[in-house]
């Protein structure tokens, strides 16, 4: 039935997007194809409390990295830091190379290419916080009848 | 088991449904009025059929109202409602299948107001004009909807379609678009945000609850395991749901129901469970509570189906759940399994298209989409092995996949409490 296009679209429970893969969350917790960047948190290597913000944007590539209260990241001189490329390299990862570069509208090697620029850390943070936070939402044993048109 | 052609009309409201879809897909605020009073057409001798009319002549003259689009929306879904009748009543025929009435409780639900404009704006949009901006604006009452535990099925809901909608912008650059699809759960979620619908009746049962097994149904952020039994002759469904991430998929989601140790092990196990005194709902749902059963022996699923599943007695669905979606019925079939069309094979659990290749025999779920009958497995026999959905629930696999959500929890720990 994939196939034939006007069947896809009279379907109630296809898949829209893919399930991204699974994949080591300790490095970097969150990842997202979103606002039109590549963006994401990434764990400090040397302080357990502390995280960076990275991110790719689409279209000009510029890349951006700081601490989550703001602070530039001091890798970041030029070219990508480790933050940026461990960003990269767990995003192809999850959503596939392919995924990527489309969002990004760029060659598959080239992802981190661009110069760096400012970019908003707080709001990509504030994301991941609204992320982490379905985790904390009380389980239902209520039915959810809606659950059916998804798999 | 032989299904003949879909009942007389079936395709006729379908193709109804499909020109709404169109509409909706090009946004009210254009041209709908056709597409709109041929839905109200085919409502003219219901109760809706005045009301819809009315709306099909003010959005055509370019007056949107909420209202205009709630009567529109019940007059999709009475007609889905129609064909989930007749498909589930053909379904009935060919098994053999009683199925009891309806009896609906005392209880109104709530209502989710917060998302109704967002609704409106979708469809007056329409999907093609969907971009990042009409996406987000979704975020503050969804979020809202979330932490409002009475409001989970819509908060659900209309989560799974925004992050859809989010991951296809901008929609008029797709090839194609789920048009049925996400007129069903814009439909569906500006219908529960109304509230005011019947809940169920709800009894206490007793019993021995014998597993058929688990249909798992997940999107980015929720996941629900819905397991089918069958208790004192009647067929019932229990279901948990629980929040997730989007990158805890396939084997993770079980220990996510840490909370749940014995649900857990009656499906991984195999196990019939003593039930006591759970709130059995309306429509066949039977309320988990881990202080009221007791798990027992190993029962194969196989004895179960051959035993029980042909005598017993199938739920009323609820009304406004008529929908095809919602068909699952449980099924037994034995032999060539080779004229079945698989479908929905999820992803935490062992059965693969491979391990389908010269089963002998399917405990699984009949399901209807996009025109055609599917099965979708939840137990199979292939030679002396008898993989099942729920198989790896507590394998060292799954214990290892879960390791995702402690790293998850312990961020949280961390960061959230700042």
């Amino acid at each position: 039935m994939n196939a034939d296009r006007p069947a896809w679209e009279q379907a109630s429970a296809e898949r829209v997007v893919a399930p991204v893969q699974p994949r080591k969350l300790a490095k970097v917790p969150f990842v997202e194809l979103a606002d039109g960047r590549l963006q994401g948190v990434v764990s400090s290597g040397s302080d357990i409390e502390r995280v960076y913000v990275s991110s790719i944007t689409a279209g000009t590539l510029t890349i951006n990295c700081s601490t989550n209260n703001n602070r530039p990241c001091g890798g970041l001189r030029g070219s990508a830091c480790k933050h940026l490329h461990a960003l990269r390299d767990e995003a192809v990862l999850q959503y596939g190379v392919d995924r990527v570069a489309r969002y990004l509208r760029a060659e598959e090697g080239a992802l981190l290419s661009g110069q760096p620029e400012a970019a908003p850390a707080a709001m990509v943070f504030s994301r991941f916080l609204r992320h982490l936070a379905y985790l904390e939402l009380p389980e239902s044993t209520v039915p959810i009848p809606e659950m059916h048109w998804f798999r | 088991m032989r299904m003949d052609a879909p009942s007389e009309g079936v395709e006729e409201a379908l193709e109804v449904v499909a020109g709404f879809d169109e509409a909706l897909t090009h946004g009210f605020a254009r041209l709908a009025g056709d597409q709109l009073r041929d839905l109200a057409g085919a409502l003219a001798s219901t109760p809706l059929g005045q009301r819809a009319a009315e709306a099909a002549e003010k959005i055509a003259a370019g007056s949107v109202a909420e209202e205009h689009l709630t009567v529109l929306a019940g007059g999709r879904a009475a007609l889905l409602g129609a064909v989930h009748d007749a498909l589930l009543s053909q379904l009935d025929t060919a098994m053999g299948r009683r199925r009891a009435e309806y009896v609906a409780g005392e209880g109104r639900s709530a209502a989710g107001a917060g998302c109704r404009s967002w609704l409106a704006e979708l469809a007056i949009t329409g999907w093609k004009g969907v971009d990042h901006d009409l996406v987000s604006a979704s975020a503050q009452p969804i979020e809202a909807l979330l932490a409002d535990p009475g409001m989970r099925r819509l908060a659900v809901l209309l989560d799974g379609l925004a992050a859809e909608l989010s991951a296809s912008c901008p929609v008029a650059t797709m090839e194609r678009l789920p048009r049925r699809r996400w007129a069903d759960l814009w439909t569906r979620a500006l219908l529960l945000s109304q509230g005011g619908w019947p809940e169920p009746a709800v009894e206490e049962v007793s019993g021995t609850l014998l597993i058929l097994g688990v249909d798992v149904q997940e999107h980015g952020t929720a996941v629900q395991v819905q397991v089918h039994g069958v208790l004192d002759e009647r067929l019932v469904r229990t279901s948990v749901t629980v929040a997730k991430v989007d990158t805890i998929v396939g084997l993770a989601v079980w220990p996510l129901l840490s909370g749940y140790p014995k649900l857990v092990r009656a499906l991984a196990e195999q196990r019939a469970v003593e039930v006591r005194d759970l709130p059995l709902l309306g429509g066949g749902d039977l309320v988990w509570h881990e202080d009221r059963v007791m798990l027992k022996d190993p029962v194969d699923p196989f004895v179960t189906a051959r035993v029980a599943l042909a005598g017993a007695v199938a739920p009323a669905v609820p009304p406004l759940e008529r929908h095809p979606v919602r068909i699952a019925e449980p099924v037994l079939v034995e032999g060539d399994l080779s004229g079945y069309a698989f479908d929905r094979l999820t992803p935490s659990g062992p059965i693969t298209e491979d391990v389908l290749k010269g089963a002998s025999a399917c405990v699984g779920l009949m399901r209807w989409d996009g025109g055609q009958w599917t099965l979708q497995p939840l137990a199979v026999q292939k030679g002396k092995k008898k993989p099942h959905n729920a198989e790896l629930a507590l394998s060292p696999k799954a214990a290892k996949a879960g390791e995702a959500v402690t790293v998850l929890k312990e961020r949280a720990g961390r960061l959230l409490r700042k």
